[in-house]
């Protein structure tokens, strides 16, 4: 058991001093396949290859380029690149804090634990503060040549930095406009609203899987205990009706359902 | 050599126009809407070429005798020891995939506050499709006002989805979801135990947190300077026309330009979309199945990515335009080259 650190860092902010070690909150549970040749069913080689010439280019050799909107291509040299990349830092820079309701869920982009790293009381400080001043913090670092800015927030005791993604990236809800139209009929809301009720149940993200992956998996195990698998399709269902009746009937259909 | 991951194929959503479209079916109601992705990885994305400013292909070899290999010398295999592999071929998976269907199956509605965002993966804007924007309305609506999130599911290529269906403003997202063996506990972490910390430690920390109170974010605090630099060196040296490259054609990237489309021409579509303008409805009549061999405008993620082998029946592409099926990305090398390359490539120097 335990997650090894991806990151060391000190978290920062005015006088204040913490260390800590990041973790990926997201576990990759994908099934990884590999590209085998087919004839010896080993892992393939695969090379750069300039097709101009057929010949392979090796790693120190390639060049990276830019590409312009009208297919222009410019060369930019290792040393230009170098010299564009955020500097290198072990500092986790909190520039300032904000209700922790500020930050809309549509800039989140990767959850990161924080660790304490020696200094836990100093850590768990922290995280009774935000939790005191319903707050969270807004980040700034640069982790693997690359800047980042996050969200710290406490969860479930403990520190998270919530990657955020960058400005232009999000296409805000506040710049859109809702669909319009006749005013909704009072009926209807009511029946609609009757119906979401009638839906109602507490949420249990654990009571959800990845059936698709779990059956892929078990694929991949069973051959590879040499057997022969077979799995049934589930079944599907499908209805065309129309608004207010559908309502109705929706309503009645799901109160028969929970009274079952 | 970095191991060869078996690509599925991108999984983004093609941008300039809906990557689904279907219907959100609950009890007997069913809403017709499309689907546009919400945000847009907007990072400069750099081509490797050789040192004369060719772009380069990647191609794949045997790893004993360098044999060049074809898209059909080429299999999926599953490590199940070191060394040991099991292959699994497209037609399996394609028997473990979800029957493809065009419903968001809303399957309960829960408290909006229950839903952590820490699940949220991807965003999605819902726009009305068909005739009546009627019970989108209404659907929003009443999610609004009672705080209630939908739960729903949907298949795209060959994978099953979790989705949480979200008003705001009159308008439905729908934030895809990981399941809960994706997202990490800090026990499973072993992170330690909390400890009580000294209350003087807290009211230090406390005060120095209140120096630093604001309410709103600054969009200009999101801004991605490192990338920002690296488009202004580009785009200084493409005006002085220093060691530019002019492409033919078929040597521009299936993924587009390096800055990918601009968020602002997808806003100006996504207005349209919402004010029902535009797109009638065979739009984005991208079923799951089809945009596998959607146009190259729709500019899928570059390559190669984390293979996800979650994702079935789309063998690695070359051109995503190329109808290419079931090829992996070696093929690529047997693409006609255009018979007008008139421009020597030299590299201009300023």
């Amino acid at each position: 058991m335990g997650a090894r650190a991806i990151w060391k860092a000190n978290l920062v902010f005015g006088g204040v001093e913490v260390p800590v070690r990041m973790y990926s909150a997201v576990q990759d549970r994908t099934v990884h396949f590999r590209m085998l040749d087919a004839k010896r069913h080993e892992p393939v080689k695969q090379h750069m290859i300039d097709p101009d010439t057929g010949k392979v280019v090796e790693g120190e050799k390639i060049q990276r380029a830019f590409e312009g909107d009208e297919g222009q291509l410019v060369i930019l040299e290792q040393a230009e690149l170098e010299k564009v990349l955020p500097k290198p830092s072990r500092e986790i820079e909190i520039t300032r804090f904000l209700p922790d309701d500020a930050i809309s869920h549509e800039w989140y982009d990767r959850p990161y634990y924080l660790g304490p790293d020696e200094e836990e009381a100093r850590y768990f400080a922290v995280v009774q503060a935000l939790r005191k001043r319903k707050v969270e913090g807004l980040a700034r670092w640069v982790m693997r040549n690359k800047e980042y800015a996050g969200a710290l927030r406490v969860e479930g005791g403990y520190l998270m930095l919530i990657t955020l993604r960058h400005a232009g990236e999000v296409i805000p809800a506040s710049a859109l406009e809702a669909p319009s139209g006749r005013e909704l009929d009072a009926r209807e809301i009511a029946m609609a609203r009757q119906l979401v009720e009638s839906m109602e149940d507490r949420f249990d993200i654990a009571a959800w899987h990845d059936e698709y992956r779990e059956r892929v998996r078990e694929l991949v195990e069973a051959k590879a205990a040499g057997k022969v698998v077979k799995f049934p399709r589930a079944p599907r269902k499908k209805t065309e009706l129309s608004l207010a009746e559908v309502l109705e009937r929706s309503v009645a259909a799901t109160r028969e359902r929970k009274r079952a | 050599m970095p191991e060869t991951e078996w690509d599925e194929g991108a999984d983004e959503a093609p941008v300039t126009r809906a990557f689904w479209s279907g219907t959100i079916t609950f009890g007997l109601v069913s809403i017709p809407v499309a689907l546009y992705a919400a945000n847009r990885p907007q990072g400069v994305r750099l081509r490797m070429v050789s040192p004369g400013g060719t772009p380069l292909q990647r191609r794949y070899f045997a790893s004993k005798d360098d044999r060049e290999l074809d898209a059909d010398d080429i299999v999926r295999g599953y490590e199940v020891e070191k060394g040991k592999f099991v292959t699994v071929d497209d037609d399996e998976l394609e028997r473990l995939a979800p029957e493809r269907t065009r419903d968001i199956d809303l399957r309960q509605f829960v408290k909006l506050d229950e839903v952590d965002p820490a699940y949220f993966e991807r965003a999605y804007y819902l726009t009305p499709a068909g005739g009546s924007n009627k019970a989108y309305r209404l659907l929003a609506k009443v999610m609004e006002e009672t705080g209630r999130a939908g739960i729903a599911t949907f298949v795209l290529r060959a994978k099953e989805y979790l989705v949480a269906i979200i008003a705001e403003n009159g308008i439905l997202r729908a934030e895809t979801l990981r399941f809960a063996d994706e997202l990490r506990t800090p026990a499973d972490i072993g992170l330690p135990e909390p400890a009580q910390p000294p209350a003087a430690e807290v009211k230090r920390i406390d005060r120095e947190i209140g120096k630093r109170l604001e309410s709103g974010v600054r969009r200009n605090e999101l801004v991605d300077h490192a990338s920002e630099r690296l488009l202004k060196l580009a785009r200084q040296k493409l005006r002085a026309g220093k060691d530019v490259v002019q492409l033919d054609e078929d040597e521009e990237s299936e993924h587009g330009p390096s800055t990918g489309t601009p968020v602002i021409d997808l806003m100006e579509i996504l207005k349209q979309r919402m004010a029902g303008v535009g797109g009638d409805e065979n739009e984005g009549a991208t079923s799951d199945a089809d945009d596998e061999d959607a146009p190259a405008a729709t500019r899928s993620r570059p390559k190669p990515k984390s293979a996800s082998g979650t994702r079935a029946k789309s063998k690695p592409k070359t051109k995503s335009a190329s109808k290419s099926k079931a090829k992996p990305k070696a093929k690529s090398r047997a693409k006609p080259k255009s018979a007008s390359r008139a421009k020597p490539r030299s590299r201009r120097a300023a």
